[in-house]
């Protein structure tokens, strides 16, 4: 399921030097066609490699302008479906449209806390050099997470 | 633009510690390892230099860039560590490192309950058995998993989450934990260089710029390498647009262990491979119909052949008898229904889901529909994308299922990866048994640094610890986090090396310009920029990587079949086309990136075609078969096949390693093992 960018909604970000989707694609696909020479169209982004991408909507999700799209693999789905997200601050609305009609619309969560909000080490402990050497990680004693272990399952553990 | 390129401008900076990806594992690290740093600093005054580089950006770079929709790795209270290493060895066929395993159950809910501290919502039951997402759990007020929340199994191992923005939250807290001057994106690493004056221990690696004529040179005392798996070395089963559509990530193209190998340092079970059976063409996740909507898989006629050819897994004592057989034996079921015409194979999602009508109300009903676009919507959207091309509605048509090409990783369900030092206090072996290891390598598995390589100063995590597997997101970021803190250990055991590239720093801008200067030198040659006799693009040379891999060293064409006699004439084929990667053009910064990408998928390719033909049986029925030794020889083979490989000859060498239990392994089968 290739991206395009739809030619009428992609504001090249603005000119601003990094775009959305070049800054975002895992797999440097997306690209700002500056002069046009690359496209016709200047100032708009396009996927310069379509058979190498993974559909991971990155891209889509980011877009300011909501101007990216897939259009699912020429070479194995039959044309006229999509499926297309928008992506809030704490969830996402997928409307999905098939290829007779259906259509069905979900929203998923996908954080409960506000994006920027996390503080990596508030009230977490302050380890001691000299732990260093000690198994396990520097959360252990406040996480919860940690398992000692049952040693009578360990065989060979003298 | 193709052919306007400017000498590139060379930056040097010098490190204690590098991270080379920006994936979970080394998100993992650049949480722990800053915490240590700051101690240091605290207890020391000494500031230890730290940068962790990407060839994306964090935010949605490597396998979790479109989110998951379950933590596969979450031990929890009722479960233990010896469980869990039982679990892992029995599904890659007996033939991994309990200390490993072990030591990972032991840390990995750690990271779990910090995700959903910094806002991944996890599914919660209630005290009525009742499922609630993750939001939802939360605003009932239902305690964390911390706070003893009970999660959604869908599994033993398996939690659910809403995790479309898994990455997103991981990488803020690692962002946030490192601070932006130490990131840098956009940055590919094409190689590491050893120390001039121990060749034995790492002194950094170079990479360049994907957006500007810029090359990296880092010096470092220590590196984790942590680059994620190989993907796209077999040939795809689709070949088109398609080609992109990948089970395991385009992107990760086998740098950590391509990399590893040409600094040095040993590798393990890289004859390991994992070939998923996923949903067809989508490769859309299957494990949520298996486990939470009960739903079973059918040859085209409506057998189950899970039940049909059972038999069949009484050829693998004692692996075929586990209560869950390996994941390559299910494999072996579906292949044997494939091979005899009685395809398509189905996932029969029409029965599973009516089933669950008749005891549900019709708004659990609604709920579960949309849990299972769900499971695709979060991790796997291409899925959704044939589902509405195709007009399938699981409740009305059944999906077709088909194993895919074969991947090379070693945190999901594989175990290749690179030979790392573990824990002391499990009871690992101290000694070897077998003739034949090379003189300079360490004895036992452990040689003082939890997670490095037998480079030092070298480390990895995720997907590039092998004899391991089973790691998933979680146990990557927790595995980041172990190797992290002993590398701040290394660097001020090692505080006063003084660290010396063996290469100057002109030499590795040229070698990295290679492809440019190949490009800028010939492109007039012919009129035809694509065929010029004096270069290849690096295109055609991952396709004939992946016809070459696909029909000699067990590809989806052979259905999975290979022999003595073929990997020959692979491994001629092989060599020549590393001597021809030597000629490939880049015509622009994004060509140059899948140059490199694509000689670490070769080396990657090449140590797995090696492994191959070193062990000689078929230790993963399912994923690989050769012919010729068609068999598990539990007598001569239940060992690890590792490697180490001479960048300078250009050779591999590959040897035997004694396994050794650490728990009891006996447990897990219905008949005594019979070995
Ligand atoms: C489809 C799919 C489904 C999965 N399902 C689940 C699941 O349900 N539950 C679960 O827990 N896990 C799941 N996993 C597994 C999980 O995502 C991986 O185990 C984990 O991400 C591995 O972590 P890593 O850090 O080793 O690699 P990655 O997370 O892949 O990170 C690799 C990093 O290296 C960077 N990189 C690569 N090459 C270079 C280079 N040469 N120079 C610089 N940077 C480089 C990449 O950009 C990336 O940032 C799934 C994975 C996939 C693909
Ligand atoms: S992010 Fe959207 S608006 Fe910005 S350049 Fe890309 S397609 Fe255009
Ligand atoms: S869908 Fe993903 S791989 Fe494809 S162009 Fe967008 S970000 Fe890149």
């Amino acid at each position: 399921m290739p991206t395009f960018v739809r030619t009428e909604k992609c504001d090249g970000c603005k000119g601003q030097d990094k775009t959305a989707c070049m800054y975002i694609c895992p797999h440097n696909l997306m690209k700002l066609d500056k002069d046009g020479s690359e496209t016709g169209h200047a100032m708009k982004a396009f996927n310069q490699e379509p058979e190498q991408c993974w559909e991971c909507y990155s891209c889509v999700k980011i877009c300011p302008q909501g101007a990216i799209e897939c259009r699912h693999y020429a070479d194995i789905v039959p044309l006229g479906g999509s499926v297309q997200p928008l992506r809030g601050s704490d969830s996402i609305m997928w409307t999905i449209k098939f290829r007779n009609g259906t259509l069905k619309r979900f929203k998923f969560p996908i954080r409960t806390t506000a994006e920027g909000s996390i503080d990596p080490f508030g009230g977490k402990p302050m380890p001691k050099m000299a732990d260093l050497a000690s198994p396990a990680v520097f959360t252990k004693d406040v996480m919860g997470g940690y398992r000692t272990g049952n040693p009578a399952e360990l065989i060979r553990r003298s | 633009m193709a052919g306007t390129f400017e000498k590139p401008e060379v930056v040097q900076e010098d490190l204690d510690i590098l991270l080379i990806g920006g994936g979970m594992a080394c998100c993992g690290a650049a949480y722990e390892v800053m915490r240590w740093a700051e101690a240091v600093k605290a207890e020391t005054g000494t500031e230890l230099k730290i940068k962790m580089v990407d060839k994306a950006a964090v935010d949605r770079s490597g396998a979790v860039a479109q989110g998951l929709s379950a933590i596969n790795t979450y031990i929890g209270p009722d479960l233990d560590p010896a469980d869990y290493a039982r679990m892992v060895s029995n599904d890659l066929m007996g033939i991994t490192r309990d200390d490993l395993t072990y030591d990972l159950g032991r840390v990995v809910d750690d990271s779990v309950h910090l995700f959903e501290e910094w806002g991944l919502p996890i599914w919660k039951t209630d005290a009525d058995g009742v499922r609630h997402d993750g939001a939802e759990a939360q605003k009932e007020g239902l305690p964390s998993l911390k706070d003893g929340g009970k999660p959604v199994r869908s599994g033993k191992w398996q939690i659910m989450i809403n995790g479309e923005s898994y990455k997103w939250i991981v990488a803020e807290a690692a962002k946030k934990a490192l601070g932006l001057d130490r990131i840098q994106e956009r940055v590919f690493i094409v190689k590491l260089v050893n120390d001039k004056n121990d060749p034995s221990r790492i002194a950094g690696a170079v990479g360049f710029s994907v957006r500007e004529n810029r090359i990296y040179i880092y010096k470092a005392k220590s590196v984790l390498l942590a680059a994620g798996g190989c993907v796209n070395l077999f040939r795809p089963r689709s070949v088109g647009e398609g080609s992109g559509r990948a089970w395991y990530p385009v992107w990760n193209a086998g740098s950590t262990y391509a990399m590893a190998a040409e600094a040095g340092a040993e590798l393990t079970m890289m004859e390991n491979r994992f070939v998923p059976a996923r949903f067809k063409d989508g490769y859309g996740p299957v494990g949520a119909w298996f486990l939470l909507f009960k739903a079973k898989a059918i040859n085209a006629y409506g057998e189950d052949y899970m039940v049909k050819n059972k038999e069949m897994l009484n050829d693998y004592p004692p692996y075929g008898q586990a209560a869950v057989p390996a994941s390559c034996l299910r494999n072996h079921l579906m292949l044997k229904e494939m091979k005899d015409g009685h395809g398509p194979i189905y996932m029969d999602t029409v029965t599973a889901l009516a089933k669950l009508r008749e005891t549900l109300t019709p708004k659990e009903v609604k709920h579960l529909e949309a849990e299972a676009w769900e499971d695709f919507l979060d991790m796997c959207i291409g899925q959704c994308g044939i589902w509405v091309g195709e007009n399938i509605e699981p409740e009305k048509k059944m999906s077709e299922l088909m194993p895919t090409e074969p991947y090379l990783l070693g945190s999901h369900s594989g175990c290749c990866g690179i030979w790392v030092s573990g824990p002391t206090d499990l009871g690992a072996p101290t000694s070897e048994e077998y003739d034949g290891i090379p003189a300079h390598l360490p004895k036992g598995w452990s040689w003082g640094y939890r997670s490095m390589t037998t480079v030092k100063g070298l480390f990895t995590a995720g997907d590039g610890v092998g004899a391991s597997g089973h790691k998933f997101s979680s146990g990557s970021h927790a595995e980041g986090r172990l190797a992290s803190k002993a590398m701040v250990k290394y660097a001020l055991d090692n505080k006063d090396w003084k660290v010396e590239l063996d290469t100057s720093a002109e030499q590795l801008a040229e070698e990295i310009y290679k492809p440019v200067r190949t490009f800028l030198e010939h492109k007039d040659y012919t009129t035809a920029i694509d065929v010029n006799p004096h270069y290849i693009t690096p295109k055609m040379l991952q396709m004939r990587l992946q016809k070459i891999m696909d029909e000699y060293v067990a590809g989806c064409s052979t259905y999975y079949n290979t022999n003595d006699k073929m990997l020959a004439v692979a491994e001629e084929k092989l060599e020549l086309l590393k001597e021809d990667a030597g000629k490939m053009r880049a015509k622009d910064l994004h060509e140059l990136l899948r140059a490199w990408e694509n000689y670490h998928r070769i080396l990657t390719a090449e140590a797995h075609m090696k492994h191959i033909q070193f062990r000689e049986e078929s230790r993963y029925p399912g994923f690989y078969y050769r012919t010729d030794k068609n068999f598990v020889d539990e007598k001569n083979w239940h060992c690890f096949v590792n490697s180490v490989y001479d960048k300078t000859s250009h050779k591999w060498t590959c040897f035997k390693r004694k396994h050794v239990d650490l728990v009891d392994k006996s447990k897990l089968f219905k008949a005594a093992a019979p070995h």
